[in-house]
């Protein structure tokens, strides 16, 4: 935890300048407010205000500054404000939550009691919106990942499979294909496809390239030594691919699965996004963008770090878990 | 490679191998066939993505020079035959997909709009903030060298924070900037400034203490180490930064557009031909997207192989 410190200055540098930064961002709102309430500004008129700098409006109108922090529906909200936003909208929906024990009520068998129910049902609750994104992300990340090894095996073994897909597979990184998910979903459902498999076919396709890239690499990582000493074993190919080329793939591979995973995620939010999806992280940036509702912008945006957050972790997790085992890293 | 060459792979590679060359040939056969059997436009489509994968097979084997590019061409060109037939053997709606050739008559047709959209999104919107955002991480980058402190902080937060959906910041900005192209620039600020910073930063450790060491024996001062030694250590992390931000540079463009624009935009198209199902429209801007991203990221590898040309990657002749 040598980092801890330094980490925790960087953080609190960013709070601090967010916090500077509400102020003046809210303040011709505010200032705007405390004209039509009447009190005493100067310039008097909204008209002069407009053409004065926000440097001049600011230093003659100190006692607004208060209430350019307070603002109701600002343009940049306080951190704490989203804090208790994400609260309200999470743990603070599940305080009557109660474990009723099976049988409680013949009638009800759930052993959740209505507050919990809450919690993952409601509409407003955040867990109910990021469940809505996480599932077709964790779906399509798997099956991203699943046909990207295989593809990744087919390009190592066949070399026509190597020189005809492979420069397709790297050029295509570089299309902003991510800009057309919307309509992908789209058409899927007019097709007839729907519930969680339209999302999830986004994130496989954002998921599938980073996975086939970094398992080719890592197939091909074994040297001409390793695959001599295998023969030398006399050793068949599925030894030879089992024993050594897998294990030696690995960590090439979870440096991709985060990627994937973080892309996959992005792929569902934006999948989300015009469509006018009701449901979501995706849905709630949306709707909080066209009802003017900052503060459910920001609790959606930091929902959605904090899931990515927790999925990158978790990979990370089981990466040193199982590189560990593997003996290829201390 | 002229036809009579190709006869000469194809006698050799009958006559040295005719056991393991016929028997995929047979089940390709047999498996177009089987495709005929259920339907006759199936067992087309089966044919000649056989054929051109046979084509493919015989061309790797050969070992002739040009197949580097040769078979990822047919490769391409076949994935947009089989698309043109399927659509007009199936008789697939306009709606859902539209055929290649649909696809470039919307752009042979409606050549203008398209490159007002280019223009507004990709110049305006993606390269400039694109431009903003290197210089700002380049920049915060070197600010925060002298420091150990602040680069052992900045490093995982700035990791931390790349891999976050940042594109969900863009309703946050377009409200702040407005619908013109400097929301989209900001957005595309946003986006590529941490890949770049969090590059930068690991670049500018690159050099090992021999290096500083010999800088200090020739009384190097910190500038001078930093412009001789250890800026130049650090360009290919920095390029590898740059490289990795075309593409979300455009994808911010693109997807900020969404959240509102003024009425000529790539996001936007997409968007309103999307709303009066002019498929083909929406296709022609994702192949200029396509065609615009492959040559952002191609301008920009083209620098790295000028500036980084003694870096053991750019060399040629392995």
């Amino acid at each position: 935890m040598r980092n801890l410190l330094p980490i925790l200055t960087i953080v609190a540098v960013i709070l601090g300048l967010w916090y500077l930064a509400v102020g003046p961002m809210n303040f011709r709102l505010a200032l705007d407010a405390a004209t039509r309430g009447g009190a005493d500004v100067t310039p008097a008129t909204p008209d002069e205000q407009g053409q004065t700098g926000l440097l001049r409006l600011m230093l003659d109108n100190p006692d607004v500054m208060p209430a350019a922090y307070a603002f109701e529906r600002p343009r940049l909200p306080q951190p704490q404000d989203v804090v208790v936003e994400i609260y309200e909208n999470t743990i603070g929906l599940a305080r009557r939550c109660e474990w009723q024990g099976f049988g409680a009520e013949r009638d009800n068998w759930s052993p959740l009691s209505d507050g919990c129910l809450r919690v993952i049902e409601n509409r407003r609750s955040l867990i109910f919106h990021a469940w809505q994104t996480l599932a077709p992300t964790l779906l399509g990340f798997a099956i991203g990942t699943g046909l990207g090894i295989l593809l990744a095996v087919g390009i190592v073994y066949n070399r026509t499979m190597d020189l005809s897909v492979m420069p397709w597979a790297i050029a295509s990184q570089t299309i902003p294909i991510l800009a057309i998910a919307p309509m992908v979903i789209v058409v899927l459902n007019a097709v007839g496809i729907q519930g969680l498999l339209p999302k999830s076919l986004i994130s496989s396709y954002l998921s599938f390239f980073p996975v086939v890239v970094g398992m080719v690499k890592g197939l091909r990582s074994p040297g001409p030594m390793d695959l001599d000493l295998l023969r030398t074993y006399s050793a068949s190919g599925a030894q030879e691919f089992w024993k050594l080329r897998l294990p030696s793939s690995l960590p090439y591979l979870f440096a991709s699965l985060k990627i994937g995973i973080a892309a996959a995620l992005v792929g569902t939010i934006v999948a989300e996004l015009p469509t006018g999806a009701r449901f979501g992280l995706g849905s709630r940036l949306l709707t909080g963008s066209y009802y003017g509702q900052t503060v459910q912008i920001w609790a959606a945006l930091f929902m959605a770090a904090i899931c990515a957050a927790l999925l990158v972790w978790l990979i990370g997790a089981v990466e040193k878990r199982t590189l560990t085992r593997l003996g290829l890293v201390r | 490679m002229s036809g009579t060459e190709a006869g000469k792979f194809l006698g050799r590679n009958l006559q040295s191998s005719s056991k393991s060359f016929l028997a995929p040939v047979v089940a390709a056969i047999a498996l177009a066939g089987a495709g005929a059997l259920l339907d006759w436009r199936l067992g087309l489509v089966l044919a000649v993505w056989l054929a051109a994968w046979g084509l493919n097979i015989v061309l790797t084997e050969s070992g002739s020079p040009g197949r580097r590019f040769v078979v990822p061409t047919i490769f391409g060109i076949t994935l947009l035959v089989l698309w043109q037939m399927s659509v007009r053997l199936f008789d697939i709606s306009q709606v859902i997909l539209p055929a290649p050739t649909d696809i470039w008559g919307a752009i042979t047709t409606s050549g203008p709009i398209l490159w007002a959209d280019f223009v507004q999104t990709v110049v305006k919107g993606a390269l400039s903030g694109y431009i903003m955002g290197a210089v700002l991480a380049i920049a915060t980058a070197i600010a925060v060298d002298r420091s150990q402190f602040l680069q052992r902080g900045l490093l995982p937060v700035g990791n931390f924070i790349a891999a976050l959906p940042i594109v969900g910041t863009a309703p946050i900005l377009v409200m702040w900037f407005g619908f013109g192209w400097q929301s989209k620039a900001a957005v595309v600020v946003v986006m590529v400034f941490f890949p770049i910073l969090v590059n930068t930063v690991a670049g500018l450790k690159e050099t090992d203490a021999m290096q500083r060491d010999l800088m200090r024996t020739y009384a190097a001062s910190y500038w001078q180490s930093f412009a001789k030694l250890r800026l130049p250590a650090a360009l290919p992390f920095i390029f590898n930064g740059l490289k990795v931000s075309t593409t979300l540079a455009l994808i911010g463009a693109i997807v900020a557009e969404f959240f509102g624009s003024p009425i000529v935009g790539m996001g936007f198209r997409i968007k309103t031909s999307f709303g009066t199902l002019e498929l083909a429209m929406v296709w022609a801007e994702i192949a200029v997207a396509a065609v615009a991203g492959s040559g952002f990221y191609g301008l920009v590898t083209l620098a790295e192989k000028r500036l980084t040309f003694w870096h053991p990657s750019q060399r040629t002749g392995r």
